[in-house]
């Protein structure tokens, strides 16, 4: 026996490397990176085509009047008569939406977190979760319909049919906020859960109501959690397509008025590509320049809510 | 009250004097209370929604509903195009989604490098699940029907719709695979498999039902997606059947033909066409979620 050399180690004659080149597992994980790799050629491909489409656009277009011109009538070419080219009255549009919206899901999407982190039983939990999820789930066109058959004629008994247009801002942004309720509500609740134990017990310690600790101690300590899931149910909100499209009208126009009717950035997009505008015209062309600032603000936000979120993830691991 | 000289009369009266004042007890109960039911007014509302949709729509659902084509006329309209049309995608789109969701997954879990590459995919990741649905649409457009010639056919609304889920399956595919004990991986690594053979025979049947799971919600969410397939080409009015064995063929989705419905100015159409639809495409997505839920539960009482 103790002839035999040792089996592994410095002055071992068996090598543990393995004895093939191992060609087929080292293909198979090349084939599984190509897969991770799509992704990013996902979005080199998007930020590849906004531009090149977009380039055509500010070819023709000075940017500055793109920016600054407050009517958008995209119609025809620069000779047409009427033709205006300025994004402003979709940039409002969009705002106005997202602004109605969010105040909807902030107060509703943080008072259902706080509920049921702090307070739901197990099995109040365990119906209310799921329903939001199944909340989240419904298609946007569906939410549509909802606005435009339900809730714009309630808006209109409520208030009166002169102030408040068949397609308007309202309505879309109401039922807008309603869709991104369970963004802010199950990303804010995970950012309250994550705030230790030992935080509520010392405000418990220190005679404070349960009331005063979710207010005072809890959603200070989530701050960071909170802002960034505002934020990410923000882009969203921005990004959101088919409720304004079916519920808000097609009439671009630079309002803070919430019962008129207006086009967002995503309505102009569905808007146009419907109305089958030739590849190479000045129409065709506006849809990537709005396309790029639509994805400008809405990865804009996400990079920043991500960024948030990572370092507030530091914080208490 | 002879109790008050005694210690247990000390005792209560000072479990007395902790007790809070009626007051807060009562401003306790009402900050519950707006919480709740600021918690129930999104299931409310959704409530409201189901009912007013069901109270539209049941009364035109009949098997014609089902076998018919668009029509110019409301009462003989039916939803055929827009079923196989949407079949036809979800079949398309998990047979490209799953494999790439899940490989990239598997990579990312298991075998890439902690180096600024990695961590710039996973970033790149988180960030494409917020890019709005459209853009995939204007990016399948551009991109497939126009650049590589496809046309306006059922590939490129596949294809807009598999990138936009994508990123929905490798986030799940990875937290399914992270829940796998690490035990396992390297009890295969010892007993001499290679990484691969360790993943493929036992971390992913073990990290499978998550997976499953993760995807099926993924194809829910793509099945009522309308944006992206309507700037890739989806049409309205097509008297054809979508097959997902002709991909070049023109192509409808369920979605799409409900937003056609709801955006005519007849009621017939804009109300109870558009709300039969929404029935149909709900009871499709209500059937998977509960498939995934049903799936979900049992794995997490087998751990």
């Amino acid at each position: 026996m103790s002839s035999l050399p040792p089996l592994a180690g410095p002055d071992s004659d068996v090598s543990l490397a393995p004895r093939s080149a191992r060609l087929g597992e080292r293909s198979i994980v090349g084939v599984l990176w190509v897969f991770a790799a799509i992704s990013i050629v996902t979005t080199l491909s998007i930020v590849f085509v906004l531009l090149e489409e977009g380039l055509h656009f500010f070819g023709q277009i000075s940017i500055v009047e793109f920016f600054t011109d407050t009517a958008w009538r995209p119609f025809g070419d620069l000779d047409s008569e009427g033709f205006r080219i300025g994004v402003l009255p979709l940039v409002s549009g969009t705002l106005l939406v997202t602004v109605i919206a969010l105040l909807v899901a902030v107060p509703l999407g943080l008072a259902s977190a706080a509920y049921l982190s702090e307070y739901a039983s197990a099995r109040v939990r365990g119906i209310l979760k799921p329903a939001l999820e199944v909340l989240a789930g419904i298609p946007t066109v569906v939410l549509g319909y909802f606005a435009l058959t339900l809730v714009t004629p309630a808006l209109r008994t409520v208030f009166s049919p002169e102030s408040i247009n068949i397609f308007n801002a309202l309505s879309a942004g109401l039922v807008v906020g309603v869709m991104i309720i369970p963004t802010v509500a199950s990303l804010s609740e995970d950012a309250l859960s994550a705030v230790p134990d030992g935080l509520r017990a010392a405000s418990y310690g220190m005679g404070a109501t349960k009331s005063v600790t979710i207010r005072k101690v809890l959603f200070p300590a989530a701050l960071s959690g909170i802002v960034s899931a505002i934020i990410l149910a923000m882009g969203r909100a921005i990004g959101e397509t088919m409720i304004v499209s079916v519920a808000a009208g097609n009439l671009p126009t630079l309002t803070v008025n919430p019962g008129s009717q207006i086009q967002t950035m995503t309505g102009y997009i569905v808007q146009a590509v419907g109305g089958e505008a030739s590849r190479g015209s000045l129409t065709y062309n506006s849809i990537f320049a709005v396309g790029i600032l639509l994805f400008v603000m809405t990865f804009t936000l996400n990079i920043i809510a991500n960024r948030i979120v990572r370092r507030f993830r530091e914080a208490y691991e | 009250m002879s109790l008050l000289s005694t210690p247990a009369g000390i005792a209560r009266d000072a479990v007395l004097n902790l007790s809070a004042p009626a007051a807060r007890v009562r401003r306790e109960r009402a900050f519950q209370a707006v919480l709740l039911i600021a918690t129930l007014i999104a299931l409310v509302v959704m409530a409201t929604l189901l009912f007013d949709v069901l109270s539209d729509g049941a009364r035109r659902l009949s098997t014609d509903f089902f076998t018919s084509y668009t029509s110019r006329r409301a009462e003989d309209t039916g939803i055929r195009t827009g079923l196989t049309g949407s079949l036809s995608l979800m079949v398309m789109v998990a047979g490209m989604s799953f494999p790439i969701g899940v490989g990239a997954g598997i990579y990312l879990e298991i075998f890439a490098p902690s180096n600024r590459f990695t961590r710039f995919m996973q970033i790149n990741i988180a960030n494409l699940a917020g890019v709005p649905s459209v853009v995939y649409g204007l990016l399948s457009a551009a991109m497939f029907v126009y650049l590589a010639g496809l046309g306006r056919t059922l590939i490129t609304g596949a294809l807009a719709l598999t990138l936009l889920i994508l990123p929905v399956i490798i986030v799940a595919s990875r937290e399914a695979i992270r829940a796998v004990p690490p035990s396992i991986f390297n009890g295969a690594l010892a007993l001499g498999a290679t990484p691969w053979q360790a993943t493929q025979k036992q971390v992913l049947p073990v990290a499978m039902p998550g997976i499953l799971t993760g995807t099926i919600l993924a194809l829910s969410r793509a099945v009522g997606e309308t944006a992206p397939i309507l700037v890739a080409g989806a049409v309205f009015s097509r008297r054809a059947d979508n097959a997902p064995w002709e991909p070049l063929e023109a192509f409808g989705a369920l979605p799409v033909q409900v937003y056609d419905f709801i955006k005519r100015p007849q009621a017939e159409f804009q109300i109870e066409a558009a709300a039969a639809g929404i029935i149909v495409m709900l009871t499709v997505l209500l059937t998977m979620n509960s498939g995934a839920i049903i799936l979900r539960n049992r794995y997490a009482r087998k751990r």
